[in-house]
């Protein structure tokens, strides 16, 4: 198995053009997380021609709503979210200049486009390992919408964050090359 | 009649709340050990790895092992010589409440339309049956939300039959891909009306991993779809291999003559569940 990638948060177009589907990663730097209901009143702001909590050209979105933390600790078990709920607003925010989504699951044709068109990257992170991607978390901050709970928008500080390239800019898809490879049936 | 009190049914689900979504069932432990030494995929056996050491991590410093600790649901067989002295539910929901307050768990139920959170993960979903005895027995999974969204019903044709079944089972599992964090375990219900063939599905799920069909046609029909699954090549979280489903688990009832219907519940890897008895 190959060695990981080791890439820095935010994310630079020298970095996302050396990223294909497949590639193992390790982030380190700044992620923000944002669920349904954050990206919901992003778009909303954007609508009314309204500025956004957070600058978001070239940072990565972690599709995540972590459990509460306990005292004293940094945040709780911290895995991603199904990624496809957030594909109806996901272009216009790489319109925007956001470079990186973390989640899991297939993106839609519309995200894929984007992802191409404007140099971005889509990784997973394994679905459901919650208590192991939490070590990689050094710090959460709530920078927006903290009434939506585990959906408000917190800045992480992450070291050596795994995921996994899905969707790069030169059209590799992991979710089409990886069945493709292994299935039985037409 | 044997007096149960409810506060003791609070005290049992509570505790129950927060075993379930910090540590896995032995049946479910096993089944993906064995995942991971049958997966042909290198990156596959890799995210197999990944989910192995959370489980260990959860389990060892009683964290949750997905922050989806879903929103709780209860199959409670009460003994019909069982006298309470206060409401089930309203014993149960109060477990939740404090179980998923002093579990640090996330509270993910909310109003379908506001999509306000009921901030304390209740209402919880309860099935309950009367059986004979003087014991209350209570099992809970905590279902998340990315297997329960790639789960479907269908109201097939008679004419359909078996094959219908296997094809929309199979297809159903083909359009979940990697969302519902597979390796998944399948619960199908097979026949009943349009809502019993969906708690079938959901109580499917509930046998332990390894155990077989007491039912030999159904038996050989959850053999055949666990190997027409494996064949699609979708993998551990989708990234390719030869494991996407560790189990299919069928529970059939009779139906009306006209209808056939078929219910897939998906359950992901982190398959929770445990039970009580009082």
């Amino acid at each position: 198995m190959t060695e990981p990638i080791r890439i820095t948060a935010p994310l630079t177009d020298a970095v996302i053009e050396k990223l294909k589907a497949g590639d193992k990663v390790l982030i380190t730097g700044v992620m923000y997380t944002a669920r349904d209901a954050a990206h919901k009143r992003l778009i909303d702001l954007l609508n009314a021609g309204k500025e956004l909590p957070v600058d978001l050209r070239g940072q990565i979105v972690y599709y995540v709503g972590p459990t509460p933390e306990k005292p004293g600790e940094v945040i709780g078990s911290a895995g991603p979210t199904t990624s496809g709920r957030m594909d109806a607003y996901t272009p216009r925010l790489i319109e925007l200049g956001l470079k990186g989504m973390v989640g899991k699951g297939a993106r839609s044709k519309e995200v894929r486009d984007s992802i191409i068109a404007h140099k971005a990257v889509y990784m997973a992170a394994v679905g459901g390992a919650a208590a192991l991607i939490r070590r990689s978390i050094k710090k959460a901050e709530i920078i927006a919408y903290e009434d939506l709970g585990p959906e408000a928008i917190r800045r992480l500080e992450v070291v050596d964050f795994p995921a996994i390239v899905v969707n790069d800019i030169h059209g590799g898809d992991l979710f089409l090359q990886g069945v493709e490879k292994f299935r039985r049936v037409s | 009649m044997r007096q149960v009190s409810v506060k003791d049914i609070t005290k049992k689900v509570r505790d129950l709340c927060i075993s379930a979504a910090c540590d896995l069932e032995p049946d479910v432990v096993s089944a993906i050990r064995s995942a991971r030494d049958r997966e042909e995929s290198v990156l596959g056996k890799e995210v197999l790895g990944q989910i192995i050491e959370n489980f260990e991590i959860a389990g060892k410093e009683h964290l949750p092992m997905c922050q989806d600790t879903g929103i709780s649901v209860f199959f409670v067989e009460l003994g019909r010589e069982v006298a309470l002295d206060g409401l089930l539910e309203d014993a149960i929901n109060e477990g939740v409440r404090q179980g998923y307050k002093d579990g640090y768990l996330r509270k993910s139920v909310c109003h379908p339309l506001k999509r306000t959170n009921t901030g304390d993960n209740t209402p919880a979903i309860i099935h309950t049956s009367i059986v004979e005895g003087g014991k209350v027995k209570i099992k809970i999974a905590p279902k998340g939300a990315g297997s329960e969204n790639m789960s479907r019903l269908k109201m097939l044709k008679p004419a359909e039959g078996v094959e219908g079944i296997k094809a929309f089972v199979v297809e159903t599992v083909k359009e979940a891909g990697g969302n519902p964090c597979p390796p998944i375990v399948l619960g199908v219900g097979i026949g009943g009306s349009f809502e019993k063939c969906a708690i079938n599905a959901k109580k499917a799920l509930l046998r332990p991993l390894g155990t077989q069909n007491s039912d030999s046609d159904l038996n050989s029909l959850e053999q055949e779809l666990l190997g027409k699954i494996n064949d699609l090549g979708i993998g551990p979280m989708g990234f390719g291999g030869r494991i996407t489903a560790l189990a299919v688990h069928v529970e059939a009832s009779p139906c009306h003559i006209a209808s056939l219907p078929v219910a897939v519940n998906i359950q992901c890897h982190a398959d929770r569940h445990k039970e009580v008895e009082i």
